[in-house]
């Protein structure tokens, strides 16, 4: 099986309450914060190599091939998601911060259209811009089926399982390769991928595996291919533009600590009024 | 002007009261714009979900039935060109797992800029402004969509759900069609979550539960108790998921849920960055820990300031009797 999975940098998520937005209120500053895999795409390259595996031997079938658009320092982080064990990588030179989920899914279509994969694997949606629409965008512009927010997955031949964390409970669909699968956080719970190879047995610990030196050092020998959106056929013209930034009101501040229950109740009901 | 249609949310046969966020997100734009907004039940059983839609104002309730279980596939073909063939200009449902995913799939097949998860919307001199949260809302964007068609989701907490208004009755068939890979997928199950309790990610209240719980057995016989007397959802730190004292799917915070509550009650958490992102567009929020300097106290309204095993079942009862009073 080959899969397509898509990277993206995003700045540092565990420090994301120290965005800035500039005076002027027309960027977005990540200041000095260091880049790093958006996390649910990690999740989703955790899940390819979970595919492809045999888990208890370490034996691999297949391909993993991941795709990132962004400026030449995309590469570094790219360079982490081989490090990690994908195969090869393709890298879309653009201006990262002049695209939206329409022209980003139209460069995904041409590489998809260009690789044929069997399954493009990713996470549900970027931690930055938090749209979760350029998997589904995807699958509609190749006439794919998907399976989105996707908790667990079980091959069978050219067929998935998968289970669908929704609102309301847990959607189980199958769907028939190829399709477009964006990940959810339980991705990668111990048992979450079965596909067949890997014994019942074996199980996973529940995160993203650690890279390790030879991961590092095999990395740098990987293919890492370089294309513009132009080389794709695809224009950098976006349909959603964002004309402010601004951070979220500040909470009070003025937390009133007490230090019994009956206070807390009365508070709750005279002043707050939620109780 | 700007006319809406608004996509309506079904789960066994009837109206989920979320598409109610997404039907106020419509009125708005209708009013502002000097335009009409109608919804479509799409799905199964829209007789019954198109009679509860009658009394919010809508010019149309539009139906159009298709049988065998939710699918994003069987479902945008008929909402895209029923777009098309009334000239829309916004296309909205309540950002759900049900609106999340099958509306981009609809703005592909349209070819058109989609703002997803809006908090707030503004028209100026006949331009909708779409306000989001971005960063798992450490910032919030003002965008514009430049296509003939805006796709949008609507935050559910962040729209007080549409008051009955009059008008409409009766409902229309549009026509369903079939042209997408629907033949490549199939639904297989529904299982809904066993507990009685609300969604975490629509609940009015609350209430999560960090490490310093200890164990499953303190959630159990602490932190629940506590959760039903508010007839809360439960909800946790990511450092109690990773203990496995409760299930990973209740994880507040930037790669769990993001809820905003009116009421957000947390107990034992310390106040990661990750669990602030989740949780701190809650309405009022209250800390309960043993350590004041906690980074909870950042984002808290109300800091008690207690050992949980002592504090929590007290306040269990408080709460308990305050609500059988009310």
């Amino acid at each position: 099986m080959k899969i397509l999975v898509p990277v993206k940098r995003v700045a540092d998520p565990n420090n994301a309450n120290k965005m800035k937005v500039s005076a002027d209120g027309k960027q977005v500053v990540s200041g000095d914060l260091p880049w790093a895999i958006n996390p649910f795409d990690e999740y989703a390259l955790e899940a390819a190599l979970r595919l492809l595996e045999n888990g208890a031997t370490g034996e691999r079938a297949g391909e993993i091939v991941i795709v990132s658009l962004g400026v030449d320092d995309v590469q570094t982080t790219m360079r982490q998601a081989l490090a990690m064990g994908a195969d090869r990588g393709i890298h879309v030179k653009c201006d990262e911060g002049a695209l939206d989920s329409l022209v980003v899914a139209k460069a995904f279509k041409a590489i998809v259209d260009a690789e044929k994969p069997d399954l493009v694997l990713m996470g549900k949606q970027a931690v930055d811009g938090d749209s979760n629409t350029a998997g589904q965008m995807l699958a509609e512009l190749l006439g794919w089926p998907m399976a989105t927010f996707a908790m667990s997955i079980a091959v069978d031949g050219k067929t998935l399982t998968v289970g669908r964390e929704v609102d309301t409970g847990v959607l189980t669909l199958k769907v028939t390769l190829p399709a477009v699968v964006t990940v959810d956080l339980r991705i990668v719970q111990s048992k979450a991928v079965q596909n067949g190879i890997t014994p019942a047995s074996h199980a996973y610990p529940d995160d993203i595996r650690h890279i390790s030196v030879k991961g590092i050092m095999a990395a740098k020998k990987k293919p890492l291919d370089a294309k513009s959106l132009g080389d794709l056929g695809v224009a950098q013209a976006t349909t959603v533009t964002y004309s402010k930034f601004e951070l979220p009101p500040a909470r009070s501040g003025n937390t009133r600590y007490v230090e019994t229950v009956g206070e807390l109740v009365k508070l709750l009901q005279t002043e707050a009024k939620v109780l | 002007m700007t006319d809406v249609l608004v996509v309506a949310e079904l789960l066994d046969g009837q109206l989920r009261k979320n598409t109610l966020s997404a039907v106020a997100f419509a009125k708005k734009v209708a009013e502002g714009t000097g335009g009409s907004f109608d919804v479509l039940a799409i799905g199964e059983g829209t007789e019954a979900a198109a009679s509860s839609l009658a009394p919010y104002g809508a010019r149309a309730i539009l139906t159009a039935e298709i049988e065998g279980g939710y699918l994003a596939e069987k479902y945008s073909p008929t909402v895209s060109e029923l777009c098309k063939s009334r000239s829309y200009g916004v296309v909205a449902a309540t950002a759900s797992t049900f609106g999340k995913d099958l509306l981009p799939r609809v703005a592909a097949r349209l070819d058109a800029g989609v703002a997803s998860d809006i908090a707030g919307v503004s028209v100026d001199g006949g331009t909708i402004v779409y306000r989001r949260p971005m960063y798992a809302g450490n910032v919030y964007g003002y965008c514009t969509i430049s296509t003939d068609v805006h796709v949008v989701t609507v935050r559910q907490s962040e729209f007080e759900p549409a008051e009955e208004s009059g008008g409409y009755t009766g409902a229309e068939a549009v026509e369903v069609v079939t042209d997408g890979p629907s033949d490549r997928i199939e639904f297989v199950s529904l299982v809904a979550q066993k507990s009685e309790r609300p969604e975490l990610t629509d609940a009015a209240t609350v209430v999560s539960g960090g490490r310093a719980l200890k164990s499953a057995e303190n959630f159990k016989s602490v932190l629940e108790p506590l959760v039903d007397a508010f007839g809360a959802a439960m909800g946790a730190s990511r450092a109690a998921c990773d203990a496995g004292y409760v299930p990973n799917d209740l994880q507040v915070g930037q790669t769990g849920k993001v809820v905003a509550p009116k009421l957000y009650i947390a107990v034992g958490i310390s106040g990661a960055i990750q669990h602030l992102a989740g949780m701190k567009g809650s309405k009022v929020i209250v800390a309960v820990n043993n350590n004041k300097e906690a980074p909870i106290a950042g984002v808290a309204d109300y800091f008690l300031v207690a050992d949980l095993f002592k504090a929590v079942p007290e306040l269990t009862a408080e709460v308990k009797k305050a609500r059988a009073g009310a």
